[in-house]
């Protein structure tokens, strides 16, 4: 899935609206950094925490789980421990979401498979907001090799 | 859809450039800018604390710049890469990056002098220590390695020893004790090698020499394999929260470009060798043609090495590309050639030697390497000039030693001016 520029670009077209789970309300952590790199690219961010659970994180509504969230969100975006993983990804299939996306570092294979056979996308230890920064621009700029070869503009 | 594997003659000219978003120029602009404005007080907080991509000063990171980085990773099959203003300064980064006082290097002999000098006096000076062994025998990396060796660091194809590194051996030496195996990769370019294929971790350039290719500008890259496991104990600065930029914890947060992260906040930003922009343009104008000219430069170099080995004026010749050096077949095993670089002893000795320098007609006595022009140089009185003579041999300098980097003229022409001088010289 890292190498399919195609599904990932048309992945992160089609999900407005991220669950991200385990999403830590301190600064220097990396969930909160990836929450609020794609919040400024226009993304809604559903935090989902059960220590935040009522409050705010990133000046939005916290839910203790994906099944409290009284919305439809498109992806369920997982920064929790690999073993913690295949519940999330059961309700990921209850709630309708459309991928699933454990982060860089999380990569459970029941849940990888459990996303798929429920129809969905799923994407495994990688980063939401390195991927989005690689293929629309902005990883570029501090010399990652992001594997685009194109005679087009970044759009 | 998976994507294609392009070739390096394609990611020599596209990699890392696409058409600049803002006007849509073809070529790469190039942004000759101290500063970049900030959005607003949230964009700029959201830059320092690296929360979003941008560029802030061009100390940091410059669009122009980055095009190199980008390039140089995708030509060694790498992760990431951080460009510098000189190989030294791309040296001294990688080093600088993981090392801290009381942490001890395991080094080939067999280096670059300014390297030797770094290793063995400028970061002594620090309290990092280092052990300098034979770059042929991977056992000797081994025997030197200590409890608290945090690096290994070699040249694939030693500059002027021409010694060839077996790098899968060495690399599996390092990472049996945890450690990174760093390789200046800068003789064979990314075109005749790739150490991060075989097993290395870091790879880092002198881009003055075939990578930029025309003797007219200075550059270095360090580029990041992605694959060392950072959070394996040994390097708590990768792990732990910096204490040079805000309490990131660099490996948790950026995963496989975590170093060069690191690299670029901890090392670029503070030490401040950075890269002009002009200097990166002018770079990748060479790096575009690279493919092209290291072929000839290897054509080129055979050429003369064989021209030298059968001549009765000539005392030794030392060139991997030959089929009877001792290393040929390593160096068929993991480069697709032996690069531009060669030595040879005239007869006689040292006078001798200096005599074919000066008897030259247009190859140019300098201490440079990787040119269009052919380069000639006398390596115990200048590059290696800092070392004593036990030092010299240990880095494979004998007094005689003559190095040639063999530039891209017609061969006939370049091989007339060798015999014109080597008469001169044995006169």
């Amino acid at each position: 899935m890292h190498n399919d520029l195609h599904a990932l670009r048309r992945i992160l077209k089609s999900c407005p609206t991220i669950a991200v789970v385990g999403l830590s309300a301190e600064w220097h952590r990396p969930s909160y950094f990836a929450a609020k790199y794609m919040q400024s690219h226009g993304f809604k961010i559903v935090p989902v925490n059960p220590r935040y659970a009522g409050g705010q994180v990133l000046g939005e509504t916290c839910y203790a789980s994906l099944s409290d969230i009284p919305f439809k969100v498109d992806m369920v975006d997982v920064f929790r421990r690999s073993e913690d993983v295949l519940p999330i990804a059961e309700q990921a299939v209850q709630i309708g979401a459309q991928c699933l996306w454990q982060q860089l570092g999380v990569a459970n294979r029941e849940a990888d498979a459990l996303a798929r056979q429920a129809g969905m996308d799923s994407v495994t230890n990688r980063c939401v907001k390195i991927e989005h920064a690689r293929l629309f621009g902005g990883l570029n700029w501090v010399g990652v090799n992001t594997g685009i070869i194109s005679a087009r503009r970044l759009v | 859809m998976t994507d294609r594997q392009f070739h390096p003659e394609t990611l020599a000219i596209h990699a890392g450039q696409i058409p600049d978003a803002a006007t849509g120029a073809r070529a790469l602009p190039i942004y000759q800018t101290s500063s970049f404005v900030f959005d607003s007080a949230e964009h700029a907080a959201s830059l320092f604390n690296l929360q979003t991509f941008g560029n802030v000063y061009s100390r940091l990171s410059n669009p122009t710049v980055a095009v190199l980085e980008e390039r140089v990773a995708a030509l060694e099959g790498g992760r990431a890469a951080v460009a510098s203003a000189s190989g030294m300064a791309a040296e001294t980064m990688a080093l600088m990056t993981i090392l801290q006082s009381g942490d001890h290097v395991v080094a080939a002999g067999a280096l670059y002098g300014g390297s030797v000098t770094l290793l063995a006096t400028s970061l002594a000076k620090f309290g990092i220590e280092t052990t300098f062994v034979d770059a042929t025998k991977p056992e000797a990396f081994a025997a030197a390695m200590r409890p608290n060796t945090r690096a290994v660091y070699a040249e694939s194809l030693g500059n002027p020893s021409m010694v060839v590194l077996d790098i899968a051996a060495v690399a599996d030496v390092a990472h049996a004790h945890g450690v990174p195996l760093i390789i200046d990769n800068t003789v064979p370019s990314p075109l005749l090698c790739n150490p991060l294929a075989l097993g290395a971790d870091i790879v880092v350039h002198s881009a003055t020499k075939y990578l930029a290719g025309h003797g007219t500008t200075l550059g270095g890259v360090v580029v990041e394999g992605g694959k060392f496991p950072w959070d394996n104990g040994k390097f708590p600065g990768m792990t732990e929260p910096s204490q040079g930029y805000h309490g990131v914890k660099f490996y948790e947060t950026f995963g496989d470009f975590g170093f060069t992260m690191r690299c670029r906040m901890e090392s670029l930003r503070v030490f401040g060798a950075a890269l002009s922009p002009t200097s990166a343009w002018q770079i990748l104008q060479g790096v575009e043609t690279l493919p092209l000219r290291m072929h000839k430069h290897c054509e080129n170099a055979l050429g003369v090495a064989k021209f030298l080995q059968a001549d009765p004026r000539v005392a030794w010749v030392n060139y991997p590309g030959l089929a009877d050096h001792p290393q040929h077949a390593l160096m068929q095993r993991q480069m697709r050639g032996a690069s531009g670089l060669l030595s040879f002893g005239v007869k006689g000795g040292l006078a001798q030697g200096v005599k074919f320098i000066e008897s030259a007609q247009f190859m140019s006595h300098l201490v440079n390497i990787g040119d269009t022009r052919t380069l000639i140089s006398h390596p115990a009185s200048t590059t290696h000039r800092q070392l004593d003579e036990a030092q010299q041999l240990a880095a494979g300098v004998p007094p005689d030693m003559v190095r040639i980097s063999v530039g891209l003229e017609n061969l006939d022409d370049i091989l007339w001016d060798i015999d014109q001088a080597l008469d001169k010289a044995s006169r």
